[in-house]
């Protein structure tokens, strides 16, 4: 017979472990569905996970790519992590993305056509307030009236989905854009264009901002007081309140930083590699975050190497459906199971396999 | 605006139709919740059921065999949540979460080869007499057979918690499940059994979404109703009558919203589109605020035998 046995103490291998073995256990079964949709698997895996990095003839298109899609989704993710930790769930990053945008580009073409430089940072910090203010919607009713943040955060998507269409269709669409809903392109208006730092690197400044988050929060989590607090609010909320810890202030502190990351990650999207707001700007970057965060182990260096790996399934996706006319969702669908696998294989750290019979202590 | 082109009662009919996906997952969602098992993957089992369901029912013609695939199939996807947070232990709220995100990419994949295509509809039912009865006939009389049958389990649901041992077994466990596993009840298998049956009826929210309320299949086309499922559950303080009240209620507010959509409100579309979510945090905070939730005491919580 085989049962699970608690261990004593969480197994140190199996946190680094699991995501090595759930991309694997994805890859074989992955492997098996493309074989299902009669493409050949071994070659679909190779062009998802391998040419978009070391292929000869187009690997210098796609490698800069590889940090474009990966700044966002390291963005949000450490964002959404922090909350996690404390037990804090924030889904609604996708909502939040799309109001920094939203807010970043208005703040941005209010100024039009001025070419000043204080617009492009006035531009990140209208888009991490646009974030900010959505995720209080849900942290202030939480800790007011004990309304549970997923749902709400989660509906609030929906809302700010209306209101993209409706400031693309209105308010903020371009003048001269012979009535075609979008905004001003903000990525050829030198004043608010989100720039590579380096030319063909794919480093603009949302990508470097992603790095200066995992810092950031590899020493809040770490080596803060307020971290610590996060944690102890997570693991025994009883314990945290005992200690001084008071649980509205931890909710508004992890909503409100999610909310400004993913704020920031929408306007130097909508500045960048968008372009413009339009009504099918958002792409699910802040639901793929979620799978990136868990993928990383709530860790900021794990969300780093998780947000490299997931970017890097969406370009070998795109590829794959290029050259091998793989369906668009087949991707989506690898990154569930991804995300399903690794929590399946979870269980290793905490409890250990036991086969045979077992005696009564 | 012209509002006297809004017919009370074609209004009533519709929104009896447009609630009816919504009770179908709420109610599943109710038993799964009343087990003590938070299920967020509604959403991910919702469009699997519409998308299964609508291809069944496109390649037989018969949409019976639609909802019925649709309920199995969406049955069984939820059974990978149950294996998940019940023998694995897994987080209930990221598991879910996962569920859905599977459930988006699976539909999709499989429903490339049916966009645009239209299903085979139920005929709605007629019933000697009182179908024919002046402005009731048409409210309530003549509808499918699925939103007699939504109604339907409603009620058995309600009788089988409120009435029958299992009901009370599973309640045990959703309130306690230390207790009723000291009892000697198989917690686990109540759970996956009640995870089961909320997949199923998830399923034939979905499908009736694909085959009777749109009747098309396109991409993401459940638009939240999962999640707005979740919410009516805790709208309804876990009891399957007010479940069915929070479902209509909210039908009819998506239906009052695309009809004055239709009548030419000058309002923004986008706002009369929006909404129903908005109406949706509302009520979850009305609800919150008042405090006695009547949520089942484990909800969410793990069970392992040996702690």
């Amino acid at each position: 017979m085989i049962r699970l046995e608690k261990r004593p103490q969480p197994s140190q291998v199996w946190t680094v472990m699991t995501p090595v073995l759930a991309v694997f256990l994805t890859m074989i079964v992955g492997g098996i569905m493309f074989a299902m949709l009669d493409t050949p698997p071994l070659e679909a895996i190779r062009i998802i996970f391998w040419d978009p990095l070391f292929n000869t003839q187009f690997a210098s298109f796609t490698r800069p790519q590889l940090l474009v899609k990966a700044g966002p989704l390291i963005l949000i993710a450490i964002g959404l992590s922090i909350g996690f930790k404390a037990g804090i769930w924030n889904i609604g990053a996708e909502g939040q993305y799309i109001m920094g945008a939203i807010f970043g580009a208005g703040a941005g073409l209010a100024f039009y056509p001025s070419e000043s430089w204080l617009i492009f940072p006035f531009m990140i910090i209208a888009g991490a307030f646009g974030g900010f203010l959505w995720a209080m919607i849900p942290a202030i009713l939480r800790t007011a009236f004990r309304t549970n943040e997923i749902l709400v955060s989660l509906m609030l998507v929906y809302v700010a989905e209306a209101m993209l269409a409706s400031v693309s269709q209105g308010l903020l669409r371009n003048p001269e854009g012979l009535g075609f809903p979008g905004s001003r392109n903000l990525s050829q208006w030198d004043a608010s264009a989100n720039r590579e730092i380096i030319a063909g690197s794919g480093m603009h400044w949302g990508v470097l901002t992603a790095f200066i988050a995992v810092i950031f929060a590899y020493v809040l989590m770490t080596r803060h007081i307020q971290g610590f607090n996060v944690r102890l609010t997570g693991e025994a909320p009883r314990a945290a309140r005992f200690a001084g810890v008071i649980p509205a202030r931890i909710v508004i502190f992890c909503l409100g930083l999610s909310g400004v990351l993913a704020g920031m990650a929408g306007l130097f999207e909508v500045a960048g590699p968008a372009g413009q707001i339009s009504i099918d700007f958002n792409s699910g970057y802040g639901f793929t975050a979620i799978i990136v965060a868990f993928l990383g182990r709530l860790h900021p260096v794990g969300i780093l190497l998780a947000g490299l790996l997931m970017a890097l399934t969406y370009i070998g996706g795109e590829l794959a459906q290029l050259m091998l006319g793989v369906p668009g969702a087949s991707i989506q669908l690898f990154q569930g199971m991804l995300l399903f696998f690794l929590l399946a294989t979870d269980v290793f750290i905490n409890f250990r396999l036991r086969i045979g019979r077992t005696e009564v202590a | 605006m012209d509002l006297s082109s809004i017919n009370p009662v074609l209004l009533v009919a519709s929104l009896m139709v447009s609630a009816t996906p919504i009770l179908f997952a709420a109610i599943g969602e109710l038993v799964v919740e009343k087990a003590g098992v938070l299920n967020l993957g509604v959403e991910g089992m919702m469009i699997t059921g519409a998308i299964v369901g609508f291809a069944v029912a496109v390649t037989t013609s018969s949409p019976l065999l639609g909802f019925a695939a649709a309920a199995l199939a969406s049955a069984v996807l939820s059974l990978s949540f149950g294996v998940l947070t019940q023998y694995l232990l897994s987080n209930q709220v990221a598991t879910g979460l996962g569920l859905t995100l599977v459930g988006l990419g699976l539909s999709s994949l499989i429903g490339r080869p049916y966009e645009g295509i239209k299903s085979p509809t139920l005929p709605d039912i007629h019933i000697p007499v009182i179908s024919d009865l002046p402005v009731v006939g048409p409210m309530l009389f003549q509808h499918d057979i699925m939103v007699y049958v939504s109604i339907a389990l409603v009620a058995g649901v309600w009788g089988f918690l409120k009435y029958s041992r299992l009901g009370l077994i599973l309640r045990a466990v959703g309130e306690s499940h230390d207790a009723a596993h000291a009892l000697g009840y198989k917690v686990v298998r109540v759970r996956m059994a009640a995870i089961f049956f909320g997949g199923a009826c998830a399923g034939l929210g979905g499908a009736y979404l694909s085959l009777v309320r749109v009747p098309q299949w396109t991409e993401g086309m459940t638009a939240g109703a999962g999640w707005i499922a979740l919410a009516i559950v805790v709208f309804a303080s876990w009891r399957p009558w007010r479940v069915l009240i929070g479902a209509y209620l909210f039908g009819g507010i998506t239906v009052l919203q695309l009809n004055l959509q239709a009548a030419g409100l000058q309002f923004g579309v986008e706002y009369l589109s929006m909404s129903p979510y908005v109406i949706t945090i509302l009520v979850l905070v009305v609800i919150s605020a008042r405090g006695a939730h009547g949520a089942p005491a484990s909800l969410g919580r793990p069970f392992h035998a040996s702690s």
